[in-house]
C-alpha cells in the first residue's frame, strides 16, 4: 500500500521544482538563524540567494558528526527552545552524543515519513505492529511508534529487551508486523525456540527491520525462521531518525528515500567529489522540510549507492541500496579495506554457521592479524577433530578469496559471542592506532 | 552391533570439562569411557555412558553442541599382537580408523578399545567374519 499517493508517485520534474523551492527555504533560514551554517557559508564566499537550482546544493559546505558535536548540546537548532517540543540523542559511544531537536511540525512530518515506511513495508491500518526498537533517546522507538499511530495500526510498546516476555506477548496478542534491529530479531526466533514456541504458529506477516546493517543473507535466515517478509529501514537521528528511507515489500530491492523532504548524494569520501547514480560512496543527505533541526549535506558516514530506476511498487522516489558499510566502522586491515558486513556475507554463504560472529584486530610484530570467531552449531559440529578444522579452513579461504586478506578462524561454543539487544557490536579492535 | 557414544564440543577454556562432568554427575549418568581429542582452540570430548538419551538432554539443555556418533566397541586380546592382528585385518580391507580409545573396563581377560571407523557396516562384518569379538551397545553401557 502506498500511504502517501500524491508525494510517493510525483513526476520527477514536479518533485524537483518543490525540492529546489524547500532547498531554498531551508538554507535562508539555515543562514539566518544557526551561526555555525552563517559561518560555513560565508566561509566557502556563499549567500542563500545564490542557489538558484538543484544542482547549487553541490557547492554547499559539509556538514560532519564532528561539527554537530562542536555545537553540543543545542548550537544547531534553528529555532527558540520555545518551539522545541522534543529531544532525541544518539548514543555518545564515540564521543560526546548528538543532540537533535523537532518542533511540533517535525514530529509531524516525521510522524508521516514513518506511517509512508510501515506502509511499505506491508502495515495497514489492520496491523499489529510489535514495536521492539528501544524507547528512549534513540530515535527507533518513538519513531516507529509516531507512524504507526498516524498510520492507524495498532502498537504494541514493548522496546527492546525482558525477551521472554516479549516471546509471550507474541504469542498471546497475535502481533502481525515485527519492527526492530535485525540482530534482536534472531535474538527472539532463538529465544521463541528456547521455549518450545514456534513462529509458524504466530500471526506475524512482515518484519522492518533496522538501526544496524544487514546482509541479504541475513534477511533469508531472518525470513526463514520467523516465517515472514522482512524489509530494511534506513534512518539515523541526526537527519530525522528512521523513516529517511524503506524498501518496499514488493521488490526488497533497495530503500525509497522520500525526496520531497529529503535530498541524497553520494560522495566520494576521500576526495568528496559527487559522485552519478549507481556509483558506490558516502551517502550525504541534505533535509528541505525541517524546522528545529535542519541538516545542509550531512555527511552520513554510511557507504551505498543511489538507484534511479523505476520501482515496481510506483512509487518515483529513488532508492538507495543496502548499507554496505560505514566509513568510520571501516577497518584497514595491513592496508585493505574490510567492512564487517563483507565478512558477515562470506559467512552466510556457508552452510550451518550462525549469523553470530565477531572480529577482532590485534598488531602483532607490526602486523595487522584478524580473527574471526565464529560459533559451532548443531547443524555443523563433527566429532571428528579434522572435519571441524576443515569447516574453519573453509571460512579463511572464503575471506581470503573475497578480501584478500588471511583471517584466524576461532570455533567458539554456542551462545558464547553476546548477544545485542540493540546495536550489535562486532569488532573488538585492540590495535590503540 | 554398534555402540553410541556422546560427542562435545569444547572451547578450551578453564573448568569447561568440569562443566561437563558437573551436570552428568548432577543427573546420575556415570561414565564408561572417555577420550579428548584437543586442538590450540577447542576440543571434542567424546564419552560413552550408560544412560545416552539423557546424557545429550541435559548437556543440551546447557547450552551445550552435542552430537551422538555410531562407534564399534572391540575385545582385543592381552596379549602382544592382540591389537595389531584388528588393525591388519582392517589395513587389508581397506578401512580406515578415524580414531580409537581404550574402554576402562576388561571384559574377562581382555581389554576393551573403541573404534570409530570410515566404514563402520564393513568394519563389524569383517572383524566378526574374523573372529574378533564386538561388544554391544546394550552390554557396553552397563559393563
Amino acid at each position: 500500500m502506498i500511504y502517501d499517493i500524491e508525494y510517493e508517485t510525483m513526476p520527477r520534474e514536479a518533485l524537483e521544482s518543490i525540492q529546489l523551492r524547500r532547498l531554498q527555504a531551508t538554507v535562508s533560514r539555515a543562514y539566518a538563524t544557526v551561526p555555525y551554517y552563517r559561518k560555513k557559508f560565508e566561509g566557502a564566499g556563499l549567500k542563500p540567494g545564490d542557489i538558484t537550482s538543484l544542482n547549487d546544493l553541490q557547492q554547499l559546505p559539509f556538514t560532519a558528526k564532528q561539527d554537530l558535536r562542536d555545537n553540543y548540546p543545542f548550537g544547531m537548532f534553528a529555532v527558540p527552545m520555545d518551539n522545541v517540543v522534543r529531544i532525541h540523542a544518539s548514543s555518545g559511544t564515540t564521543g560526546k552524543p548528538t543532540v537533535v531537536g523537532y518542533t511540533s511540525r517535525d514530529i509531524n512530518t516525521w510522524a508521516e515519513l514513518m506511517a509512508r515506511a510501515l506502509a511499505a513495508g506491508g502495515a495497514t491500518r489492520g496491523d499489529i505492529i510489535h514495536n521492539a526498537f528501544g524507547y528512549g533517546l534513540f530515535t527507533g522507538g518513538l519513531g516507529v511508534h509516531y507512524g504507526a499511530e498516524k498510520l492507524g495500526a495498532s502498537v504494541i510498546p514493548i522496546s527492546g529487551g525482558n525477551t521472554k516476555r516479549q516471546v509471550l506477548i507474541m504469542k498471546d496478542f497475535g502481533p502481525t508486523i515485527l519492527t526492530s534491529t535485525p540482530s534482536y530479531a534472531l535474538h527472539l526466533a532463538e529465544a521463541a525456540e528456547e521455549m518450545g514456541v514456534s513462529f509458524k504458529d504466530l500471526n506475524f506477516r512482515f518484519g522492518i527491520f533496522g538501526a544496524e546493517p544487514w546482509s541479504e543473507n541475513m534477511r533469508r535466515e531472518i525470513e526463514e525462521k520467523l516465517n515472514i517478509t522482512a524489509v530494511d529501514i534506513y534512518g539515523l537521528s541526526e537527519v530525522i531518525g528512521p523513516g529517511v528511507s524503506i524498501e518496499c515489500h514488493e521488490a526488497k530491492s533497495g530503500m525509497h528515500i522520500p525526496e520531497d523532504h529529503f535530498i541524497a548524494e553520494i560522495i566520494d569520501p576521500a576526495t568528496k567529489e559527487v559522485l552519478p547514480y549507481g556509483e558506490t560512496g558516502e551517502l550525504v543527505i541534505t533535509s528541505i522540510t525541517k524546522e528545529a533541526f535542519p541538516v545542509i549535506r550531512y555527511r552520513t558516514r554510511d557507504i551505498t549507492s543511489l538507484n534511479a530506476e523505476p520501482c515496481v511498487c510506483g512509487r518515483t522516489m529513488i532508492r538507495m541500496n543496502k548499507i554496505s558499510g560505514r566509513t568510520d566502522d571501516m577497518l584497514i586491515i595491513r592496508g585493505v579495506n574490510v567492512f564487517p558486513s563483507q565478512i558477515e556475507s562470506v559467512l552466510m554463504e556457508i552452510e550451518g554457521v550462525e549469523p553470530h560472529y565477531q572480529l577482532e584486530v590485534d598488531r602483532k610484530d607490526n602486523l595487522d592479524t584478524l580473527t574471526v570467531r565464529v560459533e559451532v552449531s548443531q547443524g555443523v559440529f563433527s566429532d571428528e577433530v579434522k572435519e571441524l578444522q576443515r569447516f574453519g579452513g573453509t571460512i579463511a579461504k572464503e575471506i581470503k578469496e573475497l578480501l584478500g586478506i588471511s583471517a584466524i578462524v576461532k570455533l567458539a561454543e554456542p551462545k558464547s559471542i553476546a548477544r545485542s539487544e540493540g546495536k550489535a557490536s562486532r569488532v573488538i579492535d585492540n590495535r590503540n592506532i | 552391533m554398534q555402540a553410541e557414544q556422546i560427542s562435545i564440543f569444547l572451547e578450551n577454556k578453564a573448568g569447561r570439562l568440569s562443566e561437563v562432568t558437573e551436570i552428568l554427575s548432577d543427573n546420575g549418568v556415570n561414565i564408561r569411557a572417555l577420550a579428548l581429542a584437543d586442538t590450540t582452540d577447542f576440543g571434542v570430548l567424546r564419552l560413552i555412558v550408560d544412560d545416552n538419551a539423557k546424557a545429550e538432554e541435559v548437556l543440551k539443555n546447557a547450552g551445550f553442541t552435542v552430537r551422538k556418533t555410531n562407534v564399534v566397541a572391540v575385545e582385543v586380546k592381552d596379549q602382544p599382537g592382540g591389537l595389531h592382528n584388528i588393525l591388519r585385518t582392517l589395513h587389508k580391507a581397506q578401512i580406515n580408523v578415524e580414531y580409537m580409545y581404550a574402554f576402562v573396563r576388561q571384559s574377562g581377560n581382555n581389554a576393551v578399545m573403541i573404534f570409530r571407523f570410515d566404514q563402520p557396516d564393513e568394519a563389524v562384518k569383517i572383524l566378526s567374519e574374523n573372529g574378533e569379538a564386538i561388544i554391544k551397545g546394550d552390554m557396553l553401557y552397563s559393563m
